[in-house]
């Protein structure tokens, strides 16, 4: 059955749909499979569910479709440790375990990712300040490497080529499956906490206040400047106990009520974000949460996945796509620093939908994109100006000591990358000794010579 | 304790879809291939996902010779058999290397008919059970650009509808299922126009519903019923010219 991998012409993009590119796209079904392209001596990238917002998981020779590694292959109740193929969905371990009493320990702000990308991106959550990033929540990962070996790696075992791959963006090899723990949990809830920041410093303030509090975010309005520059809601929450549960949710504490879901079917035109249109969202948002501030109980699905349950929420910003754009500033550097981002994107008035704040802590990774300060992320819908603005966010972001997370971007320059990230050049080294260039690439690693 | 559901070609494609959509129903899989070590991991996944039991066996659907005791050493007489083994090279390929074409012509319709004969056998003196056929459009019509694929489904239809006319009284149901373009291993890098070309999902959720409805014979996407309809009353003097 060992036929030929044959490939298909495919357009493919990121979250983001900027940029699109014609890729060979191959779709392998065994190990000795991905050893046939690896043997053609094509440098490819492996791709999950294509969430990363930009090129990251794009190559126009050779792209590495890894839908069909989607298994579970074990899990332990007594630790909670699930071994699962790299190219199984983070929706699908949700719902099979969510209503078992279990949860990620580390979980993105999408749902529609996959083991092998979550790693590849060493994501990060809501308490990243308090429990890391995902590499924090692996045991261990098995590697196909360049010389087409396949290796365990884990803190212990092959312990470089483990920490280079946890953030590696996919160029040290392909990751075929990870065993990673997850949480128990006596409720499908959480129990929020709202509160409403009037400025920046407010802001922070509230993150340092909580600094306790398991999971915690903002949501910024990004359009307010002046005294109100950085205004924000700040959201904390913590599992809820199944005691703590009103009495409706407390017979079946396990069980949600389904999210409605809406699809956005067609392409909205470009110019249906404006900065008029984002400002009356932003406003409506902001009063809304407001009137709801306080305590109350939310389901892990509306909690830690807002946005999933638009389907395609990407199409709003027309075809043309938009980009995200994220930094980490450290933690001296960041009241100053985000005052300066925001001032910019005010200032352009290029109203980016989305602005979450985040706290960090440390990570581990060698080439991981989180360290111990605050995270920004902003996106805007492409086009000239937004690219001018993302120049001077990205000049900003330097100025002020911050690095770029390579999930989002579709934009950074290598020189940029490395004034931002002194790791840069050892990745490199690392990737030209071990051959990982000869055989990995995306288009992401070619733009920025990595 | 529901019996259950044997998946025969269950590492393809469509058989994994079939198992994924059986087992979510809650029904305990057999699942059959040449490669049995193939399927260990599919018994584990369906296993956690599920919290169904799978057990996982050896078949080889070429050595006939094998399939009684196959029958025979099941540990548990299953109440739906679903044959989805299927063998499509090249026509080319086939053309030129013929001991190529008959591994396609005994693949696609010797063996899924004889062993679903033996399940017959059983199932009629017991009086339920339902055996399930994948053939396909290709047996619709012969053309040249797939007649011993297209020939071989098209005896395997023909025996199904002859098995299903033997045992229409008797409770037995045997459906047929004509999938039409499906996205798998079968057909990559082929380049298939978008509506007409099923997931292998599809075939597996249409499947579980034409059981529940106790059906005959299925297209998957209904427009393939149409466009065979066409294809079928082309005038052999015309079909022969024809690039099809």
């Amino acid at each position: 059955m060992s036929s030929p991998l044959v490939p298909r012409a495919k357009k493919l993009a990121g979250w983001g749909r900027y940029p699109v590119q014609t890729c060979h796209v191959y779709c392998p079904r065994s190990e000795s499979e991905i050893m046939q392209l690896l043997k053609s001596g094509l440098p490819f990238i492996a791709r999950g569910n294509g969430r990363a917002y930009g090129d990251s998981a794009l190559n126009r020779e050779a792209t590495l479709q890894m839908g069909h590694f989607n298994r579970l292959l074990g899990f332990n109740p007594q630790t909670g440790q699930l071994i699962a193929e790299a190219g199984v969905l983070l929706a699908d371990i949700l719902d099979i375990f969510v209503p078992r009493g279990w949860f990620p320990l580390i979980t993105p702000g999408t749902k529609f990712v996959t083991v092998g990308g979550m790693i590849a991106a060493d994501v990060h959550g809501k308490n990243h300040h308090k429990e890391g990033s995902f590499l924090n929540s692996v045991d261990w990962l098995d590697l196909l490497t360049a010389e087409g070996q396949v290796y365990r790696c884990s803190p212990s075992e092959n312990r470089d080529l483990f920490y280079w791959t946890v953030g590696g963006m996919g160029l040290t090899g392909v990751i075929l499956r990870a065993a990673f723990r997850l949480r128990p949990i006596e409720t499908a809830w959480i129990r929020q906490t709202t509160h409403i920041a009037k400025n920046l410093e407010a802001t922070l303030d509230l993150f340092e206040t909580f600094e306790g509090v398991t999971y915690s975010v903002a949501w910024i309005d990004c359009l307010a400047g002046g005294a109100q520059l950085g205004r924000s809601v700040v959201m904390l929450g913590e599992h809820a106990t199944r005691e703590e549960l009103p009495a409706k949710y407390r017979q079946r504490p396990l069980q949600t009520p389904q999210r409605h879901k809406i699809s956005i079917p067609v392409d909205f035109p470009n110019s249906a974000l404006n900065s008029l249109t984002v400002r009356a969202f932003n406003q409506l948002y902001f009063h809304r949460q407001q009137r709801k501030a306080g305590r109350s109980f939310v389901d892990w699905d509306t909690f830690f996945y807002p946005l999933d349950s638009l389907l395609g929420w990407n199409r709003i910003y027309g075809r043309r796509g938009f980009v995200q754009f994220q930094c980490v500033l450290p933690l001296g550097a960041a009241r100053e620093g985000l005052a300066a981002l925001l001032h910019c994107t005010s200032a352009a008035g290029a109203g980016s939908f989305l602005a979450v704040l985040k706290k960090l802590g440390h990570s581990q990774g060698y080439f991981s994109f989180p360290m111990a300060g605050y995270t920004l992320a902003l996106d805007f819908p492409m086009s000239q100006r937004t690219l001018k603005v993302l120049d001077q966010l990205e000049e900003i972001t330097l100025q002020y000591g911050g690095r770029f997370y390579l999930a989002k971007d579709s934009h950074l320059t290598p020189r940029r990358l490395r004034q931002s990230d002194s790791r840069v050049e050892t990745f490199v080294q690392v990737r030209n000794a071990q051959q990982w260039t000869v055989h990995f690439a995306s288009e992401q690693s070619k733009r920025l010579k990595l | 304790m529901t019996a259950p559901v044997l998946i025969l070609g269950a590492t393809s494609d469509i058989g994994r879809a079939i198992a994924h959509c059986f087992a979510a129903q809650g029904y305990p899989l057999q699942l059959a291939a040449r490669q049995r070590s193939r399927l260990e991991l599919d018994k584990a996944d369906l296993e956690i996902r599920y919290g169904v039991s799978v057990s996982v066996h050896e078949f080889d659907v070429l050595a006939v010779e094998t399939h009684a005791d196959f029958v025979q050493q099941l540990p548990q007489q299953p109440a739906i058999v679903i044959c989805v083994v299927g063998l499509m090279p090249d026509q080319k390929e086939c053309e030129q290397n013929l001991p190529l074409a008959l591994k396609v012509m005994r693949t696609n319709y010797e063996g899924p008919a004889i062993v679903l004969s033996l399940f017959a056998q059983r199932f009629e003196q017991q009086g339920f059970g339902t055996l399930v056929g994948i053939s396909s459009v290709a047996g619709e019509r012969g053309r040249a650009s797939n007649y011993f694929y297209g020939s071989a489904k098209a005896g395997f239809t023909a025996f199904l509808s002859g098995l299903r006319h033997r045992l229409a009284q008797s409770g037995v149901q045997v459906l047929t299922v004509l999938p039409g373009y499906v996205n798998t291993r079968m057909t990559e890098g082929m380049k298939l126009p978008s509506l007409l070309t099923a997931e292998p999902q599809e075939v597996a959720n249409a499947i579980f519903t034409a059981i529940a409805k106790k059906k005959d014979v299925i297209y998957v996407r209904p427009i393939w019923r149409w466009i065979m309809v066409v294809i079928r009353s082309i005038p052999e003097s015309l079909f022969k010219r024809l690039s099809l």
